[in-house]
């Protein structure tokens, strides 16, 4: 009991402590003075609130298990997995021709961290290595579709397939030296290559326009038919003249949204297949057991190499994309919260599990802005979730449950 | 076969290996046995490459492995039942198998398959479960299986009994002699010096680093020096 009502006495302690800045203190402007206004009373009130859970949490949280307990999710097989897929993807493809303008563009965004996760899957879940620089091959494959246009005048699909190149190109130069490392000392290396990326994007003002970035990026094209009002050509054809419809900013809207579907169902289909695959397979083992694997033969660095290439791949294809749809990229889009973000949504919708990671990049684009109401205070909610989750789903929303025969014992 | 000529492995500053040389011939079970520390282990990690001899040699087959790669060692026709087992828990019997062969081709891989389930016939009732939830004895036979599956001419085994029950561990010998008669030449590091000695051809005695004996089975078995340190008697 005294223990207990330490805990408490410490935790109320803290409550005020971090509390006081944000919700004690109010800045006022009069006329030109700044006046610090106090409210004691909502810090006291915070503590007080802190004290008495704390002091209660024994009660609550009983032999380590919580009285208050989450409905169990039902362990999902390998076919209700798929069933659940093609659920989504029926609602996925239904979805722009009933939701608002504002509703199908973020869906759009939603599909590309759906990518990205996937892609970071690739690297975090099936290999089990903890990289926290993905941001910089999504950057890659940005930049590269805005440099080819800005400087070739390359279109949005010429691109598309360099941009993945490139980005598979970084990874692999990047992972050479740094996959001999493991576990943290990998995380932080990788970070350092996130954040290099970015500054030299930054700094190299002459070729990539410094934090100003590269704007003017075209939209895709239908089949090379433009989707604008008019041609930017002479006597050239737009998508609308062609289908005799009226021009409606609208098509556009949708046009993206479904290549950003296709994009993100492509990329959950070779994921899909490459964990079926032996390398799938290798990559899991190394994950368990590096020094297994060398025993038998294979080599480590080459196998890890193949799930960051693969992995960084994604990121450019999802990072091109990114650049059309945004039409403008600069160094500010590719920040480590980005990785941080990606690698929430892998860790949310529970490593290695493709469908746990789509619900998660979902939910992770489309949370923040329901809760856009509550404006200052939506990363302490994002944070409150975070820790929630750690708490009572550890393991993600969805976990990847391995085809098994449980026999008898 | 394996020749190792006057090999010195160091860890650090500390030598766990002063200059031990051994041979083990085409189609022998070759035991090294020894106590606890005296080097066993190291001195079969050293013939994989990791970590490697720090000076003499190692030679398979006439060819100097001594400071290849580990994965490259590991794809020229020998493989190893590691120490600990390290067989892939979270994966299945089938798919742990699949990975000791992971260069093979398809038609490759189900012979081995259908060859290590007729050696261990409980695998293949154990197939599709996780390899993590099978019983100790159970997880010795798949880290066999596994190494058998690369189809290897020198099979290294590192304490294949290290903690079974008296019954799996005859089990365990049987199946090394039948594998020692399909012409794979194996050999062993044990403890277990009693029944090692009795399957094995010749024997190496192990002790500090250094070798301090060698002889066939039979004679070690009845060494008078061998059976008061390591048979008890």
């Amino acid at each position: 009991m005294s223990q207990n009502l330490k805990n408490a006495a410490i935790a109320a302690l803290l409550t005020a402590v971090l509390v006081t800045p944000i919700i004690g203190l109010q800045l006022q402007r009069q006329n030109f003075e700044l006046t610090l206004i106090p409210h004691w009373d909502k810090v006291v009130l915070a503590s007080a609130a802190v004290f008495l859970i704390q002091l209660l949490h024994p009660y609550l949280f009983r032999n380590g298990r919580t009285a208050i307990r989450l409905p169990a999710w039902p362990q999902l097989q390998p076919r209700q997995q798929r069933i659940g897929m093609l659920v989504l993807l029926a609602i996925g493809f239904a979805w722009p021709f009933f939701g608002s303008r504002g509703a199908v563009d973020l869906a759009t965004l939603a599909l590309i961290y759906v990518v990205l996760g996937l892609g970071l899957n690739i690297v975090v879940g099936f290999a089990g290595l903890l990289d926290l620089g993905y941001v910089g091959f999504y950057a890659i494959g940005g930049y590269t579709y805005a440099l080819l246009y800005n400087y070739f005048g390359f279109g949005f699909w010429e691109s598309l397939p360099v941009a993945a190149a490139m980005a598979a190109l970084a990874g692999f130069l990047l992972g050479f030296p740094v996959l001999r490392l493991r576990g943290d000392y990998l995380a932080i290396v990788t970070l350092g290559f996130g954040e290099i990326i970015r500054l030299m994007l930054n700094n190299m003002t002459e070729l990539t326009g410094g934090p100003d970035g590269i704007s003017g990026i075209p939209k895709p094209t239908v089949f090379g038919i433009e989707m604008t009002r008019r041609a930017s050509t002479e006597g050239g054809t737009t998508f609308h003249e062609l289908l005799g419809l009226s021009y409606q900013s609208q098509h556009m809207v949708i046009y993206m949204y479904l290549l950003a579907l296709i994009l993100a169902v492509f990329t959950w289909f070779v994921s899909n297949r490459l964990i079926r695959m032996p390398i799938g397979r290798a990559w899991e083992a190394l994950r368990e057991d590096e020094i297994a694997c060398r025993s038998l033969g294979l080599n480590p660095t080459a196998v890890k190499l193949s799930a960051f290439t693969l992995g960084a791949t994604f990121a450019g294809l999802a990072g091109s994309f990114f650049a059309a749809r945004q039409g403008l990229v600069n160094p500010e889009s590719f920040t480590f919260i980005e990785s941080a973000l990606i690698l929430a949504v892998v860790v949310l919708g529970g490593m290695g599990s493709q469908l746990g990671v789509v619900l998660a990049a979902i939910l992770i684009t489309v949370l923040p802005e329901i809760a856009r109401g509550l404006a200052e205070y939506r990363m302490l909610i994002f944070g409150l979730v975070m820790v929630l989750m750690m708490i009572w789903r550890p393991q993600g929303l969805l976990p990847a449950t391995r085809p098994q025969v449980e026999l008898p014992t | 076969m394996l020749v190792l000529e006057r090999v010195h492995t160091h860890y650090g500053a500390v030598e766990a290996l002063q200059g031990v040389s051994i041979e083990v011939r085409k189609g022998e079970i070759v035991t090294l046995i020894g106590a606890n520390g005296a080097g066993k282990t190291t001195l079969l990690m050293t013939i994989c490459g990791s970590p490697q001899a720090s000076s003499g040699r190692v030679i398979f087959e006439g060819e100097d492995i001594t400071h290849l790669p580990t994965h490259e060692i590991m794809r020229r026709g020998l493989a190893v039942s590691p120490e600990g087992r390290r067989i892939f828990p979270e994966l299945t019997v089938t798919e742990n198998l699949q990975m000791g062969a992971f260069y093979a081709s398809r038609r490759e891989i189900e012979e081995g398959l259908e060859h290590v389930f007729t050696l261990f016939p409980r695998l293949r009732e154990r197939s599709s479960q996780r390899g993590g939830t099978m019983s100790g004895g159970e997880q010795q036979m798949l880290a066999i299986g596994r190494s058998l599956m690369s189809r290897p001419r020198l099979l290294l085994l590192d304490e294949p009994t290290l903690g079974l029950a008296p019954m799996i561990i005859s089990q365990i010998f049987d199946i090394i002699r039948t594998i020692r008669e399909e012409g794979v030449t194996v050999f062993l590091v044990e403890q277990n010096a009693h029944q090692a000695l009795q399957i094995a051809d010749r024997g190496y005695v192990l002790e500090n680093g250094r070798m301090v004996l060698s002889d066939t089975g039979p004679n070690l078995l009845a060494n008078d020096g061998v059976r008061r340190a390591y048979l008890g008697a």
